[in-house]
């Protein structure tokens, strides 16, 4: 049975909202397992330190599996060492995020991130070979794709996980554009990005609201939502869906998730939980649909 | 700025105020000796050969009407006004639209610098532009060349007049 | 003092010939379907056109490599690995690919072809290249376009293969590999299906008040005033709107090309072994005029003499320029 995991939290928080809301899903998410790190700054990374043994253990003690997250993007000396230290961590489950990490981790197992472009059974089974036993797969991957690596990882004894939740990371730079739009840059930041706690909109020249921008990363402007999608999912062979953390409340998304799951509640009354939750921006599911990955195409619409 | 200001000193266009049944022949001999010229031409245009393209010069009273399909090579004088169906359309001053059919001027260049507007499919105005890029001979020289002495003639004073109204557009403000 | 190789773009034949003529050292081109990252109408290479252009190449002494830098989506490898065995077949001088898979393959079935690392696997430290080259017996890594000179000569001599570095040409700041806004917008995949803003979904639009809107399947990409210089619209080019600025700005990047023709010297004294320009979507007459350009400025700095740059600014998009990340990291 396919089961639930809480992606990276992807933005700044304060580290002890941060702490608490780790506390909170330890307690009350029906989630397997919680994916832990600064997967977008490097600059970031200080202010959870501290925190980040405590919540581990706590997520630990309530039965979920902790994993571990590499950076994403790795240029300077800084983000190069902080690498490596991060693979040369024993014990703990690693999800890699930059090629950098495997170098590093030859032979050793690891998991692969969202981040990383695995993009064919070719690429999934030559990571597998070299000890990677779990694959998050890329937003922008549609059914078909999904379908053929999800039967790659049967074979390859390896997980499988697909995003169901949250808004999608589009893209990465070097620059920081929530420095930008305040007139900085990365190196004198100020941590703008703290003010933004789901990342900030992008509207276009004509008021329609298009991407969000979190630190060196551009996510989508709306959520994805495969809630209704899962069980096709599931019966094609994917073993872990991820819901990504978001200032809503998340013990309801991953509860709502997990009914849907379960075979609780139906996909439609899962919809209306979610919907009502506050969430402001639309929701989507184009990418997996094959279509422009904001669209929304309604369950049971087959498509064109 | 009115249109007229902007015309550049030197020689008249040479094309005389011919009624545009008149001009028609012409143009189906000139598309006919480019596609016999350049049949690579038309894999690299695909799907879009099925196209029409209007092509619109804004300074001369009648735009050309186009469809490089070898198999229903269309190439005709169209009147103002009346805009048939089309595809596309690309629309700027006349020598700015020769300076695009020429292997020396870039024509992205031309695009950015929003001397010309493209309407309609963007896909087959771009894929048209890529396809005339890889014919060798400028499409003006060969058409030039069917007029002899006095085509190459007026293509040197064509051109001499786009050059001088792209020095002209790059020097203002 | 080493003269780096200048590395040209081609889009079609006719430009190629005209790389090669200007005086090329290589030409890189791709072929007419997905394998490469402009796949765009009109452009490209048929087999029997790439076989000829080779033969031409080589004729005059230029290399030419072959652009398979796009990810083959499950289901579809056949596709990339009969495009490496062609290259192999065709005698292209190296392949650049992107793709583990495709990496893989040609590193297997043929050992003697050359692999270049393309910008689009974004591998930006020295551990990511070493991996790759561990991996895939790599030869060369094409640089991605965020680093300064300085990371640039320290990254020479901690790696174990040729270093490519970007000159002059259009210049994005997203990390090139790594990148969904264009499926997020229109469907189509930059990375599976080689078209970052593909022209299809491109529509340029007269607003009422007269000024011109330039739309990448609907959404606004930016918006000109009359006297303007309109570009293409490419979302990571665009202006937005956000909650802290006033008007709107260019959230991610000025259209700007980049032009590091004032820093070739820093450039080879930092070891680089090869200059790439951009622009495989460009007409030849620029393909041309840059390679003319930077031909003698190569040549003129290797034998110690002043180059004399021409003025490429009129054939850089939006008409300004930048030396982009090398000079300084203040711009990130």
């Amino acid at each position: 049975m396919a089961e639930l995991t809480l992606g990276p939290n992807l933005f700044h928080w304060p580290a002890e909202a941060l702490r608490d809301f780790y506390f909170r899903i330890a307690d009350e998410a029906p989630v397997g397992t919680v994916y832990l790190g600064e997967v977008v700054c490097s600059k970031r990374t200080p202010f959870f330190d501290d925190h980040l043994e405590p919540v581990a253990e706590r997520l630990a003690r309530a039965g979920k599996q902790v994993v571990f997250c590499s950076l994403s993007e790795v240029v300077i000396a800084r983000e190069r060492k902080l690498l490596e230290a991060f693979a040369r961590q024993e014990g703990r489950a690693l999800e890699v995020n930059n090629t950098a990490a495997l170098l590093h981790l030859q032979g050793r197992p690891h998991r692969i991130g969202a981040l990383m472009n695995v993009y064919n059974e070719a690429a999934l089974a030559y990571l597998a070979r070299r000890g990677a036993t779990h694959f998050a797969l890329l937003a922008e991957l549609p059914k078909p794709v999904i379908a053929v690596l999800a039967e790659a990882a049967k074979t390859a004894e390896a997980g499988i996980e697909v995003q169901v939740f949250g808004r999608a990371s589009l893209a990465l730079s070097a620059r920081c554009y929530h420095a930008r739009a305040h007139g900085r840059v990365k190196d004198n930041c100020q941590f703008v990005c703290g003010e933004d706690p789901d990342g900030m909109a992008l509207t276009t020249m004509n008021g329609q609201l298009f991407l969000a921008v979190n630190g060196i990363q551009t996510l989508s402007y709306t959520y994805v939502d495969l809630m209704a999608e899962m069980a096709e999912m599931a019966a094609m062979g994917v073993t872990h869906f991820r819901l990504m953390p978001h200032g809503c409340d998340m013990v309801a998304v991953a509860r709502a998730y997990d009914d849907v799951l379960a075979g609780r509640i139906a996909a439609a009354e899962g919809a209306d939980r979610l919907r009502g939750l506050g969430i402001a921006a639309p929701f989507s599911n184009g990418f997996y649909h094959g279509l422009p990955g904001h669209e929304w195409q309604p369950p049971g619409v087959a498509a064109a | 700025m009115t249109d007229a200001s902007r015309t550049p000193r030197g020689p008249r266009l040479p094309l005389p105020p011919l009624p545009l049944f008149l001009l028609d022949p012409i143009l189906r001999r000139v598309a006919r000796k480019v596609a016999a010229e350049n049949p690579d031409l038309f894999d690299r245009l695909g799907e879009h050969r099925h196209s029409w393209f209007l092509i619109d010069p804004v300074n001369l009273p009648f735009m050309l009407y186009l469809r490089p399909d070898p198999d229903a090579l269309d190439f005709r004088a169209v009147p103002k006004g009346a805009t048939p169906p089309h595809a596309a359309r690309i629309a700027g001053r006349f020598l700015r639209l020769l300076s695009l059919m020429e292997g020396d001027e870039d024509g992205d260049a031309l695009f950015f610098s929003r001397d010309l507007t493209v309407t309609g499919d963007t896909e087959a105005i771009v894929c048209l532009r890529n396809a005339l890029d890889d014919v060798e001979r400028p499409v003006a020289e060969t058409v030039a060349d069917m007029f002899g002495p006095p085509g190459r003639i007026a293509l040197r004073a064509l051109r001499e007049a786009a050059a001088r109204e792209r020095q002209q557009a790059e020097a203002q403000p | 003092m080493t003269r780096p190789e200048l590395i040209c773009p081609a889009g079609t034949p006719a430009a190629l010939r005209a790389a090669v003529d200007a005086g090329a050292d290589a030409v890189y081109c791709g072929f007419q379907n997905a394998t490469n990252a402009r796949n765009f109408v009109g452009l490209n290479f048929t087999p029997q056109e790439m076989a000829k252009s080779i033969a031409y190449s080589h004729e005059r002494g230029a290399k030419v490599l072959v652009t398979l830098n796009t990810f083959p989506p499950a289901g579809k490898l056949a596709l990339w690995y009969g495009a490496v065995d062609l290259c192999a077949e065709l005698g292209a001088d190296a392949i650049i690919v992107a793709d583990i898979a495709t990496a893989d393959y040609a590193h297997r079935a043929h050992p003697g072809l050359r692999i270049h690392l393309s910008v689009q696997a974004a591998a930006s430290s020295p551990e990511a290249i070493a991996w790759y080259v561990r991996e895939f017996g790599v030869r060369r890594v094409v640089l991605p376009r965020i680093m300064t000179v300085g990371e640039i000569a320290g990254l020479v001599a901690d790696i174990p293969c040729e270093v490519e570095t970007f000159i002059f040409g259009n210049h994005g700041l997203m990390v090139e590999g790594r990148c969904s806004l264009t499926t997020y917008a229109t469907g189509q995949s930059t990375n599976m299906d080689g078209a970052c803003s593909p022209a299809a979904c491109v529509a340029y639009d007269r607003e009422p008040d007269g000024s011109l809107a330039t739309r990448l399947s609907g959404f606004t990409i930016d918006r000109f005033g009359p006297g303007d210089t309109a570009g293409y619209p490419t979302i990571c080019k665009g202006r937005y709107l956000a909650p802290c600025r006033e008007d709107g700005y260019y959230a991610f990047e000025e259209p700007v090309s980049l032009n590091a023709s004032a820093m070739l010297g820093e450039l080879i004294a930092a070891g680089v072994h090869a200059f790439k320009i951009e622009g495989r979507q460009r007409s030849k007459a620029y393909v041309k005029k840059v390679v003319a350009a930077f031909r003698a400025a190569v040549d003129a700095i290797a034998e110690g003499r002043e180059p004399e740059l021409a003025d490429l600014v009129a054939l850089t998009e939006g008409q300004k320029q930048t030396e982009g990340a090398l000079k300084t990291k203040r711009w990130r």
